[in-house]
């Protein structure tokens, strides 16, 4: 046999096992029960609760992300200024922290007895333990994807679209509305969907930060987390659907961002 | 080792590394001593742990629901603590546990933030603007809290549960939304409350309102430990484990 043959099914061996390790757990949740008892666990209301909670909060969280995300994106695309590297990690910042830490920072500094949550309190807004504390904490874990999606996408506009606009007399505020954001579109929206897939699947941060209430701040991962000792069926039920959900998103930035795909599809 | 570029070499390097790594920092030594317990028994354990000679004990501490859920999916532990008689008896029952034993009591109790408590008896529980976190319905801590409420007027019960903002998967996550001041009043055992070093307040319940709170711990079938993990059960009912759990609050088992 050939060196080069040899390599070549090295390669294809670890590409199998790769492919193997990580798809046997996704297969497992929908083998190790029917589809009909899978479906029939779904009629629990907690686990409804926990689906439409986790349209509403993510939803939410998406919409803060996108009004406030897209400006702070474009302005990190287009200028330079000193200290940006800086300013760019500390906005990547969450894409690396443990879920964990997210919760006992956002405890800390938003809590109760944080260092702004006392003020925050005081003017009568409660985060801790609530639906908002749902979103808050949603917002800080996925904000970073779409931000990150949304930057790249900003900077890879043809700069001379941007300056012939501005030249025929449009704002620089027009510029971004009708050249910019249009022309990022697709990655934004590729952004927006690994942002949506992050907060879907938020767990750590959620509990330690907004707890554990049906129908409040019970997501459907914490309510996964709840049935695991008393109905394994419902927790599967709730994982597969999530798993089909995640699939589409992914399915769905992968497209977007690969612009060929889409244009080549119409 | 010509064929094998620098690159590859310093890849490998790092995949043995990582393994040797991950290897030594492993919970489950061959040697140890695996111990899943309660999150309650917290303090407790891992104080009888450092000192146990028989083997060296790796603890593990989650809600009791959760670890039994483990050792129904596999999971083979050497001793199961948990913080009722329920789960270990059920597992007993299904061959996946020894027969269980009785090994400590603990007491319900109402816990409030030591410095500026909003809550001074149950009574006040049901009053507008109170936030209380207790135990998920599917851990120890939530059915006894349960059983507590049960005992209580439906018209009280009603306006507590009305103020409930989380149910929590264990004690710990109990104790940190009360240290935080997330809520001004929690369900938890008297241990739980001593082993925040004063900064939680126990109210204790009417006699009539609490009930009996028997920890079991048991010896996993197939133990690969089977002589440590018994000294380490007999220790827990006389001996060293014994005079840790009495330090730590826990009462000798009902009789």
């Amino acid at each position: 046999m050939s060196r080069g043959r040899g390599f070549a099914a090295l390669l294809f061996l670890a590409l199998a096992l790769v492919l193997a390790f990580l798809t046997l757990p996704i297969v497992a949740i929908f083998v190790r029960t029917s589809p009909g008892e899978l479906l029939s666990a779904l009629d629990d209301p907690g686990v409804v609760d926990a689906l439409w909670l986790s349209l509403r909060t993510t939803l939410t969280a998406l919409a803060i992300i996108v009004v406030v995300g897209t400006p702070a994106a474009y302005l990190l695309a287009t200028r330079t200024f000193r200290g940006k590297a800086v300013v760019t990690t500390l906005v990547e910042l969450p894409l690396v922290l443990p879920p964990a830490v997210a919760g006992v920072g956002l405890l800390a500094a938003l809590g109760p007895a944080g260092i702004v949550g006392g003020p925050i309190e005081d003017a009568g807004i409660r985060l801790a333990l609530e639906t908002a504390g749902v979103v808050v904490a949603l917002t800080f874990v996925a904000a970073p994807f779409f931000i990150r999606g949304a930057q790249v996408a900003f900077a890879s506009v043809d700069r001379t679209w941007l300056e012939a606009s501005r030249t025929l007399g449009a704002s620089e505020a027009r510029t971004f509305l009708r050249v910019a954001i249009p022309a990022a579109a697709p990655g934004m929206l590729a952004g927006l969907a690994l942002a949506w897939g992050r907060a879907v699947g938020e767990f750590g941060a959620t509990l330690i930060f907004a707890g554990s209430f049906r129908g409040r701040t019970q997501t459907a991962p914490l309510a996964i987390y709840e049935r695991l000792g008393t109905d394994f069926t419902a927790a599967l039920a709730l994982a597969a659907v999530l798993v089909v959900f995640s699939a589409a998103l992914l399915l769905t930035a992968k497209l977007l961002g690969n612009r060929e795909v889409v244009d080549a599809a119409r | 080792m010509g064929s094998i570029g620098r690159g590859a070499r310093s890849v490998l390097v790092a995949l043995v590394v990582a393994l040797a790594v991950v290897g030594c920092g492993s919970s489950s030594g061959d040697g140890d001593l695996l111990v899943s317990a309660a999150t309650s028994l917290k303090s407790a354990f891992t104080n009888y742990g450092e000192g146990y000679d028989g083997a060296n004990a790796q603890l593990s501490f989650a809600g009791s629901d959760e670890l039994a859920a483990q050792i129904r999916a596999g999971a083979k532990p050497d001793v199961f603590a948990a913080a009722n008689t329920k789960l270990p008896d059920e597992l007993f029952k299904d061959g996946l546990v020894e027969r269980p034993r009785v090994f400590a009591a603990n007491r319900l109790v109402l816990a409030v933030p030591a410095k500026g408590a909003k809550v001074s008896s149950i009574d006040d529980l049901t009053g507008s603007g109170v936030a209380l976190a207790i135990g998920s319905t599917s851990v120890p801590i939530g059915s006894y809290t349960r059983k507590v409420l049960a005992r209580l007027d439906a018209s009280t019960r009603r306006g507590i549960l009305a103020n409930v903002r989380s149910n929590e998967p264990d004690v710990g996550g109990i104790s940190a939304k009360l240290t935080q001041g997330a809520v001004d009043a929690g369900f938890l055992y008297i241990t739980d409350v001593k082993a925040t070093n004063g900064r939680l307040r126990a109210i204790e319940l009417p006699a009539k309102l609490r009930p009996e709170v028997a920890y079991g711990v048991a010896i996993v079938k197939g133990a690969k430990h089977r002589d440590g993990a018994q000294g380490f059960v007999d220790g827990l009912l006389d001996g060293d484990g014994a005079d840790a759990l009495e330090a730590a609050g826990f009462e000798p088992p009902p009789t």
